[in-house]
């Protein structure tokens, strides 16, 4: 494995593993394949692949159709246009009814860049965590989406998968171990707790290794399953810990952030920080300078923690 | 009444109302012998049924439900291969109501096939019941897909026609839509995917009552030339009167000899068919007949 990978890069070539071993995986696309990497899949399995064309409703309806006759049908595009484009089909044809579709969205948040607002999906885990029997995962790495896309294929029902546009660190090894809706610890902490995903998670880490050469012990989760959220690990974390501080690469409202708190206010109230973007679009630019600008840099994640912990009982 | 300047009004059957015959549309002629119960007999029953269901909801679509009744009992009764006892049969051809406010015309002619018993059609759209108020996948045995959110059943249909080229199935696939859901664009991008991968074992039927909530279809979003549309779309288009059973069957009959591309059946027919007062009245488009009503339907459907 490379230092550095994309997640969608590591999605692709599963899949053509995956194609190899069952002959019941389709995938499905709309004129997006070359960037999804599921033109991988194609060279090697042209009759298992349909092209929709740029007709993301219809391509989600087909994929239910296939999905109830028996076939485990991957559906990518955008993460944009795989959510806020075909909300109504996602919840019609695949939520209700329950089907084996697994979409997985490349390109989201806001490290798609210079592309600008319309293609930058920072709604879409809002959006995809309100369908009722959704699985929703946000892998952390390239090593983490194989194993997380693997998992999907395996397992029945509808699947949300948050993929990236941009090559990332690699930064799980061959020993690490996703597990389906559990957290993972990346860093023992007693003082506050970082809870995040996505391309997030390397940079929590970051975080939190500035924060023990200052004296703060920070606790690091990984939380690749958004939903459903591995509930004891945030309770264990408040507890132990006191102050908890989410980072994602989405709108502060609907996501991580939202849900954990969700989790908090319920069971072991505690003061929390939410590093996420704030209520706005973001403009063009490259997705370091976006990051930094909309305020989802390791620097950022270590103010919200060093706050929280002062507002700590 | 009807603008014979919108260059394709196809009324079908004997009509009340305002509409008024205009040239008749190229259709198809086919004779056949009666095996089994009567159709018109069968359709007579789900026409009884569509007043009774709506009658005691309160609530419901009848007019949509009554002019689709001659091409769900021609499916139903004729042309699917299917098992009443064993909903899942692998091999059964699939029926996708794609309007899925027409589910009391479905739900008739599952129960009078013997998917559930007669008697359950009363409790349609009630707390509790497995007849919801538009279809549902995970609620009533015989019920491809949930539908009421229009322009899905097509995608959906040409996604279980494609499995079936995959798994070397010989299953056919009929997905029923309304005149007014052409209106929805994702209807169009299924319709050019359709052609494009080629699904031989697809047909849809547009049953075009011509009629939706806000008026006359050609007035609120004008369809016309439906026919020309489709065919542009690369498919095999047949033209019928929803209400003639020898049509309605000689149509999917010629759509099982059509190869490498799909067939659309436009199915002409009369919104409210078979109850006077609700034939061609938009009135009974989203509303239930009353006590009253609905016994005036029944002693004219007796």
């Amino acid at each position: 494995m490379p230092q550095e990978m994309s997640t969608r890069e590591a999605y692709g070539q599963t899949l053509v593993e995956l194609g190899r071993e069952n002959q019941d995986i389709v995938v499905l696309d709309a004129d997006l394949s070359r960037s999804t990497r599921t033109s991988l899949f194609a060279q090697e399995f042209p009759q298992r692949f349909f092209n929709c064309g740029i007709a993301e409703q219809n391509m989600m309806g087909i994929a239910a159709g296939l999905a109830a006759s028996g076939k485990i049908a991957f559906a990518s595009t955008f993460a944009i246009f795989a959510t806020a484009r075909c909300f109504d089909q996602l919840r019609m044809s695949i939520a209700q009814p329950h089907l084996n579709v697994k979409i997985v969205a490349t390109h989201s948040g806001i490290t798609v860049g210079e592309d600008g607002f319309s293609h930058h999906a920072i709604e879409d885990l809002a959006l995809a965590c309100s369908l009722p029997g959704f699985t929703v995962i946000a892998p952390a790495d390239a090593i983490e989406t194989t194993q997380v896309v693997r998992v999907a294929a395996a397992t029945y029902g509808p699947f949300y998968i948050r993929l990236s546009r941009p090559k990332t660190s690699v930064i799980y090894n061959s020993a690490y171990q996703f597990v389906l809706g559990k957290a993972a610890t990346l860093r023992a902490g007693t003082d506050a707790t970082i809870v995040t995903a996505g391309i997030m998670v390397a940079k929590a880490v970051e975080a939190a290794a500035s924060l023990s050469q200052k004296g703060i012990d920070c606790r690091v989760l990984s939380m690749p399953t958004i939903r459903p959220l591995d509930e004891q690990a945030i309770i264990q974390a408040a507890t132990e810990t006191g102050a908890i501080v989410t980072a994602e690469e989405h709108l502060e409202h609907g996501g991580l952030g939202s849900r954990v708190a969700h989790v908090v206010a319920q069971y072991q109230p505690v003061p929390m920080a939410f590093v996420a973007i704030k209520n706005t679009y973001a403009k063009s630019g490259k997705p370091e300078e976006l990051l930094e600008r909309y305020g989802l840099t390791a620097a950022n994640i270590e103010q919200a923690v060093h706050s929280t912990v002062l507002r700590k009982r | 009444m009807l603008a014979s300047s919108s260059g394709e009004i196809a009324p079908a059957g004997n009509h009340s109302a305002s509409a008024t015959s205009a040239e008749a549309f190229p259709s198809i002629k086919g004779g056949r012998e009666e095996v089994g119960r009567p159709l018109a007999e069968v359709a007579k029953s789900l026409r009884r049924h569509i007043i009774a269901m709506t009658a005691k909801a309160g609530s419901g679509h009848p007019g949509g439900s009554l002019s689709a009744v001659e091409v769900v009992t021609a499916l139903w009764f004729k042309v699917l291969r299917h098992r009443p006892t064993d909903p899942q049969w692998v091999e059964r051809d699939r029926f996708i109501l794609s309007k899925g406010h027409a589910a009391p015309t479905l739900y008739a002619a599952l129960a009078e096939s013997g998917y559930f018993p007669v008697e359950e059609l009363l409790t349609l759209r009630q707390l509790g019941s497995r007849l919801q108020g538009h279809t549902d996948r995970t609620a009533t045995p015989g019920v491809e897909m949930s539908a009421g959110s229009l322009g899905q059943g097509l995608s959906f249909g040409i996604g279980t026609a494609l499995a079936a080229r995959l798994n070397s199935q010989s299953y056919r696939v009929y997905v029923l839509l309304g005149d007014g859901e052409c209106d929805e664009g994702q209807v169009w991008e299924a319709a050019m995917a359709a052609s494009h991968f080629k699904v031989d074992n697809l047909v849809a039927i547009i049953d075009y009552n011509r009629q939706q909530i806000d008026g006359w279809s050609w007035q609120v979003m004008n369809l016309v030339p439906l026919e020309q549309k489709w065919s542009s779309f690369g498919w095999h288009v047949i033209q019928v009167d929803g209400h003639d059973f020898d049509q309605i069957l000689a149509a999917f009959e010629q759509a099982k000899q059509v190869k490498g591309k799909p067939t659309l059946i436009i199915a002409h027919t009369v919104k409210g068919k078979g109850v006077s007062f609700m034939e061609n009245n938009l009135e009974f488009h989203g509303k239930a007949p009353t006590p009253e009503e609905a016994q005036r339907a029944l002693e004219e459907l007796a």
